[in-house]
C-alpha cells in the first residue's frame, strides 16, 4: 500500500507491506536510525516518537497507521545545529551511558516539558515510567529533565533554541 | 566542558562531560542494527518450542521454496562444514545449530537467510520440524537424581548431569572452627535466575569479502579480539583474514561476552550468500537464549563467639548451567570468584564446595555484573551476617563493625587465598551511617513498629576482587588475560589511544582521554581513543568483569609514560639540557631549577617530528605501546543502607532510601563513577524485587518477554544517595580500582536484609529473591515458595 507522512518536517510517500511497523519504517526505509527498537512489547520506550504531537512507541504503531500524520523523531530535536534544552540536559547531568533508551527518553521529556513546564521529580518520574533505561538507575535522567525545565525558565521559548515546537515546523 | 578542569594546574581527572553523548544525543550513534551494507540479506532463527527433545527431521522444502529467502541453514549442513557444534568460554561444547537434540526451549534449530527482515520471519514458520519430547530436567536440585534423564549424551562418557565439583578453602580448619563455636547458624538461599536484558538485544552484521577473503563481523561483543581468535578456531579461518567491530553497543552487563550460535549463524550465511548478511535477536530470543545469571543454590553455615566475633564460614552450592555449559570465567574458575565468599570480615577459616549441574535451560551464568560470581558470594555471607546477628541479638550494623577488616591488616590474604589490596572498611561503613543517619532510623524503626508498622532498614558490606587478571592466575580459553595499548602522538600534540577494551556505555572515550590528557599535560579534547575495532587496536581481553580501568586504564597509564619519557630526551635536545636535568611539572618537561625553560607536548611532538637533531639512539617521534599484566585484582568495596516500609498484608515493598558509599580507588571521573553506581543500583532492586527468570515442568520459559520479566523502571527507583571513600589501590599505576558491577554486587542483599528486617517482628527469618508481594507474603505464612519454578 502506499503511504505519505511528514516526517521530521520532510514529506515521504513509501509502498509499504500494510504489516510494516513505524519503527522499521522510519529505521530501514527512511534510514532514520536514532529510534531504536528494544522490546516489540510497548514495555521498553527505546522507540518512542511523537505522531502529531503525541509520544508513541513505534514498535506497535503500523506505519500505516501514520499515513498523512507527522512523526517526529529525535533527529530533529536540534535545530539549526543548536541542541534542544532536554539534549543539553542529557549532557549536563549525565543523563545517558550506552545511549540506547537516551532517544525515546528525550522524546517524552520533550513532550512532558511541552506541556507541563516546571514538573516536580514525582512528575518526571511518573512521565518516563513507561520507558526502561538499563543503565543510569534513572536518577540521572530525572536531573537531567530538571535541568532543561529550569533552563528552559531562564531562557523562554520563542527563539530559535526555544520549547514548544510542534513537529514539522521550521 | 563546563567543568573542565585546567590540565596544566589540576590534571584532567574531573567530571569530564562524556565525549560520545554528541552522537547519541542527536541520534546519530552506530548500533549494530543501524548498520546497512550493501546488498545486506537478513536472517532469523528457527527456535524450539521445546526443553528437550529428539529431532526426528528437518523440512526445509517450503522455506527453500519462498521467493526471497536465499538460504536455509540446518545442523546437519553445518556438520558437514564441522561447525555444528562450538567450543564455550568453560571448555564444554553448545550446539551452533541443533543436529540431535534440542536442550532447551529456544535453543537454535535453523537459520534462514531472506532479503528482507519480514520475509526471513515468514519462512521460519514454513520450516516443519518433527520433534519427539523427552523428559525435562528444570530444576538443579533434581539433576542428579538416580533416574533424571540425561541432557548431555552427545558428550562421551557423559552418564548423568553433573558438569564439576570444586572447592576452596581450608575444611579442615573450617570443621575445628565450627567445632569451637559458641554459636552457629545455618540457611539455604537460592540465587535466582535473572538476566542481563541489555536494551539492546544481541546481533550481528558478517561479511565475507570474496575477493581478499576477509571476513568483517559488526557484533554486539563485550570481548572483540577474543571473539576474533574464536571465530579463527571454530571457523579455521585465518585471524589476520577477520576483523570483529564492535560498533556502539545498547548495554552490555555480561550479556555480551559469549559467541553466540546467530552471530556464527550471520557468519555462515555471508560464506553461502556472499553477501553481507544481519541477524539481530528480537526480545524474546535474548532472555530466552543468551547467557543468564546466577541460578546458585545456596546453603550458608557461620559459626561465631556468644561476644560476637565471626570465626568461620561455610558453603555449599548447586550451581545450575542449563543444557550447555557457556559460562564465562577465567578457566581456573569453573564457580567463578565465588570462593571470595569471606567478605570483608577477619575469619579464621573458610571452606566452600560447588557442583555444577546441567538443566534443560537456557546455557551461561557468568553475566549481569556479577564479578564472576562475586554476586552470589556477596549475598551469602551478607545474609549470614543478619543472620547471624538476629541470632546474637545484635544490631547489624555493630556485628559488622565488629567484624572488619581493620585497615593495618591491608595487604590481607583472605582464608580463600585471594589478596585484597587495600581498604578502610569501618570508615567506610561509618560514612554510609552518618548519611542514612542510623541512630535516627532505627529510633523510628522502633516507634513505627509500636504503631504496627513494618520499616526495615538493611545492611550490606562487599568486597569485590575486579580486573582480571594476572596472567599466571587467568586466562579465557587459553588466553591469558593481558591488555595492550598504542599511543601516537601527532606532530601537533594531538594524541590517538587505541585500546583493547570496549564501551558498552560506560564512557571509555571520555575517562580514557582524561587518563591520557592526566599523564601528558594535555586536554581531553585532544584525545581521541580508538576501541572495539580489531584492525585499529592492540589484543585485549575486553570488557567486562570491572576489568577496563583496572587493567586497560593501567595500560593507558604505563604507554603514556612511556611517551612522557620518549618526550623528556626530545624536549632535552630543545633546551640544550641533558635529560636528567628536567623535570614533569605542571604538564610539561622543565629545567630542573628553572621552571621558565620548559616545553609543552605539543611543542616537544612537533620538535620529535622535525629536522630537530636528537642523541644518538633516539628514534624521534613519540609512539609507543605496551601490555599491560596486572600483578593482582583491584580489590574495590562499599557499604550500603536500604530503607523499605513493607505492607504484611499484601506483601508489597516499597524503597523508600538507598544509600550507597563506594570506595573504588581514585576516581578518574566521578560523573561517571557515579552514574555506573546508579545503574547497578537499580539492577540490584530489579533483582531483589522483581527480576527472575521462571520455567514450567515442561521447560517453558515464562520469563520471555518485558510483559512477564519485570524490570525496575523510574517509579521503583529511589534518589540514590551516594558517599565515597578513597583508598587508592596499591599495585594500578594510578590508584584506581574497577566499579562497573560493584553496586549490582552489593545491593540486592542489602534490599533482602531491610525486608526481612521489616518483618522479623513477624517471624521472619529468610525469603529468597525475587521479594515480590507474592513471595513474601507466602514467606510470611511459613509457606515460601520458589520463584524461580512453575510446577
Amino acid at each position: 500500500m502506499q503511504i505519505t507522512m511528514t516526517v521530521n518536517g520532510v514529506s515521504h510517500t513509501r509502498d509499504v507491506e500494510a504489516r510494516l511497523l513505524l519503527i522499521h519504517f522510519l529505521r530501514d526505509e527512511l534510514r532514520l536510525t536514532g529510534s531504536h527498537w528494544g522490546c516489540d512489547t510497548s514495555n521498553c520506550g527505546a522507540c518512542v516518537v511523537w505522531l502529531d504531537e503525541t509520544p508513541v512507541k513505534s514498535c506497535t504503531v503500523l506505519a500505516a497507521m501514520a499515513d498523512g500524520r507527522r512523526v517526529r523523531t529525535v533527529e530533529d530535536l536540534a535545530r539549526g545545529g543548536r541542541l534542544d534544552p532536554v539534549q543539553q540536559g542529557f549532557a549536563e547531568c549525565h543523563g545517558l551511558q550506552c545511549g540506547f533508551c537516551t532517544p525515546g527518553m528525550m522524546m517524552t521529556a520533550r513532550w512532558l516539558l511541552d506541556h507541563h513546564p516546571d514538573p516536580s521529580v514525582a512528575e518526571i518520574r511518573e512521565a518516563l515510567s513507561g520507558q526502561l533505561c538499563r543503565c543510569t538507575g534513572y536518577e540521572n535522567i530525572v536531573r537531567s529533565v530538571r535541568w532543561a525545565s529550569e533552563h528552559e525558565a531562564a531562557q523562554p521559548a520563542g527563539g530559535d533554541g526555544g520549547t514548544g515546537r510542534q513537529a514539522g515546523e521550521r | 566542558m563546563s567543568a573542565a578542569p585546567d590540565p596544566a594546574l589540576d590534571g584532567a581527572y574531573g567530571p569530564v562531560r562524556r565525549k560520545e553523548d554528541a552522537r547519541f544525543l542527536r541520534g546519530q550513534g552506530t548500533f549494530v542494527d543501524d548498520i546497512q551494507r550493501p546488498g545486506m540479506l537478513h536472517g532469523a532463527i528457527l527456535r524450539s518450542p521445546l526443553a528437550h527433545a529428539r529431532i526426528v527431521s528437518v523440512d526445509t522444502a517450503a522455506a527453500e521454496a519462498h521467493p526471497r529467502v536465499r538460504a536455509v541453514i540446518t545442523g546437519e549442513l553445518l556438520e558437514r562444514r564441522k561447525l555444528a557444534w562450538m567450543p564455550t568460554l568453560s571448555r564444554d561444547v553448545q550446539a551452533v545449530l541443533a543436529t540431535d537434540k534440542v536442550r532447551f526451549q529456544g535453543q537454535e534449530v535453523a537459520f534462514v537467510v531472506a532479503e528482507d527482515r519480514y520475509s526471513a520471519r515468514d519462512a521460519l514458520e514454513l520450516i516443519q520440524v518433527e520433534y519427539e519430547p523427552l523428559p525435562v530436567v528444570v530444576d538443579a536440585t533434581r539433576a542428579l537424581d538416580e533416574g533424571a534423564p540425561l541432557i548431555r549424551d552427545d558428550v562421551a562418557g557423559q552418564r548423568d548431569n553433573h558438569i564439576f565439583d570444586w572447592a576452596a578453602g581450608d575444611r579442615a580448619a573450617t570443621d575445628a572452627a565450627f567445632a569451637a563455636a559458641d554459636v552457629v547458624v545455618t540457611q539455604d538461599m537460592l540465587y535466582p535466575r535473572s538476566h542481563p536484558a541489555p536494551l539492546e538485544t544481541c546481533g550481528a552484521v558478517a561479511e565475507m569479502d570474496p575477493v581478499s577473503g576477509k571476513l568483517t563481523v559488526w557484533a554486539t561483543t563485550q570481548a572483540p579480539h577474543a571473539h576474533r581468535t574464536l571465530y579463527a578456531l571454530i571457523a579455521g579461518l585465518p585471524e589476520h583474514k577477520i576483523r570483529i567491530v564492535s560498533p556502539d553497543i545498547g548495554g552490555g552487563f555480561g550479556n555480551k561476552v559469549p559467541v553466540y550460535p546467530g552471530y556464527l549463524c550471520a557468519v555462515v550465511g555471508t560464506m553461502i550468500t556472499g553477501q553481507p548478511v544481519k541477524w539481530v535477536e528480537d526480545r524474546s530470543e535474548n532472555l530466552m537464549s543468551t547467557t543468564f545469571a546466577r541460578d546458585y543454590h545456596m546453603h550458608g553455615e557461620i559459626a561465631a563467639t556468644r561476644d560476637g566475633r565471626i570465626l568461620a564460614l561455610r558453603a555449599r552450592v548447586l550451581a545450575d548451567h542449563g543444557a550447555f555449559n557457556g559460562s564465562a570465567q577465567p578457566s581456573k574458575y569453573p564457580a567463578g570468584f565465588f570462593h571470595i565468599f569471606t567478605g570483608s570480615y577477619d575469619l579464621q577459616a573458610a571452606h566452600c564446595e560447588v557442583t555444577g549441574v546441567y538443566t534443560n535451560k537456557a546455557p551461561g551464568g557468568v553475566a549481569y555484573s556479577c564479578s564472576f560470581r562475586i554476586a552470589e558470594g556477596v549475598y551469602l555471607v551478607e545474609r549470614m551476617v543478619d543472620l547471624l546477628a538476629a541470632e546474637l541479638g545484635l544490631d547489624p550494623a555493630e556485628l559488622r563493625m565488629r567484624n572488619l577488616l581493620r585497615p593495618e591488616q591491608f595487604p590481607y590474604t583472605c582464608p580463600t587465598g585471594w589478596e585484597y589490596d587495600s581498604g578502610d572498611y569501618p570508615r567506610a561503613l561509618q560514612v554510609a551511617m552518618d548519611l542514612a543517619g542510623y541512630p535516627e532510623l532505627r529510633r523510628e524503626q522502633e516507634e513505627r513498629r509500636a504503631r504496627g508498622e513494618y520499616m526495615g532498614i538493611g545492611l550490606s558490606f562487599f568486597t569485590e576482587g575486579v580486573g582480571a587478571g594476572p596472567r599466571k592466575d587467568m586466562d579465557i580459553l587459553g588466553l591469558g588475560m593481558a591488555d595492550g595499548a598504542d599511543l601516537r602522538i601527532y606532530p601537533t600534540g594531538a594524541a590517538v589511544l587505541s585500546i583493547s577494551c570496549q564501551t558498552q556505555g560506560q564512557g571509555h572515550e571520555t575517562t580514557f582521554a582524561q587518563i591520557i590528557a592526566h599523564e601528558l599535560g594535555l586536554s581531553p579534547d585532544d584525545v581521541e581513543v580508538v576501541h572495539g575495532d580489531t584492525d585499529r587496536t592492540p589484543f585485549g581481553l575486553g570488557t567486562y568483569g570491572s576489568r577496563s580501568t583496572p587493567v586497560s586504564g593501567a595500560a593507558a597509564v604505563v604507554v603514556a609514560r612511556k611517551v612522557r619519557e620518549r618526550a623528556r630526551v626530545v624536549a632535552a635536545a630543545m633546551l640544550e639540557a641533558a635529560p636528567e636535568d628536567l623535570e614533569w611539572a605542571r604538564g610539561r618537561w622543565q629545567v630542573r631549577g628553572d621552571p621558565e625553560q620548559g616545553r609543552t607536548m605539543a611543542e616537544i611532538a612537533m620538535a620529535a617530528h622535525s629536522s630537530l637533531e636528537l642523541p644518538d639512539g633516539v628514534e624521534g617521534h613519540l609512539d609507543a605501546e605496551t601490555v599491560y599484566n596486572p600483578p593482582n585484582l583491584t580489590y574495590p568495596y562499599g557499604a550500603y543502607i536500604c530503607v523499605v516500609d513493607v505492607d504484611p498484608g499484601t506483601g508489597a515493598v516499597a524503597l523508600r532510601r538507598f544509600i550507597a558509599v563506594d570506595d573504588c580507588g581514585v576516581r578518574i571521573n566521578p560523573m561517571i563513577v557515579e552514574g555506573q553506581v546508579h545503574g547497578g543500583l537499580a539492577d540490584g532492586v530489579g533483582m531483589a524485587l522483581m527480576q527472575v527468570i521462571t520455567y514450567d515442568q515442561d521447560g517453558n520459559c515464562l520469563g520471555g518477554s518485558f510483559m512477564d520479566y519485570l524490570l525496575p523502571t523510574s517509579l521503583e527507583c529511589p534518589s540514590w544517595e551516594l558517599g565515597e571513600t578513597v583508598t587508592p589501590c596499591p599495585h594500578h599505576p594510578i590508584g584506581a580500582k574497577g566499579v562497573g558491577e560493584s553496586a549490582t554486587v552489593g545491593s540486592p542483599v542489602a534490599v533482602v536484609n531491610a525486608v526481612v528486617d521489616a518483618l522479623r517482628p513477624l517471624g521472619l527469618r529468610h525469603a529468597d529473591m525475587p521479594l515480590t508481594p507474592a513471595s513474601v507474603w507466602s514467606a510470611l505464612q511459613g509457606r515460601p515458595v520458589r520463584a524461580d519454578l512453575a510446577l
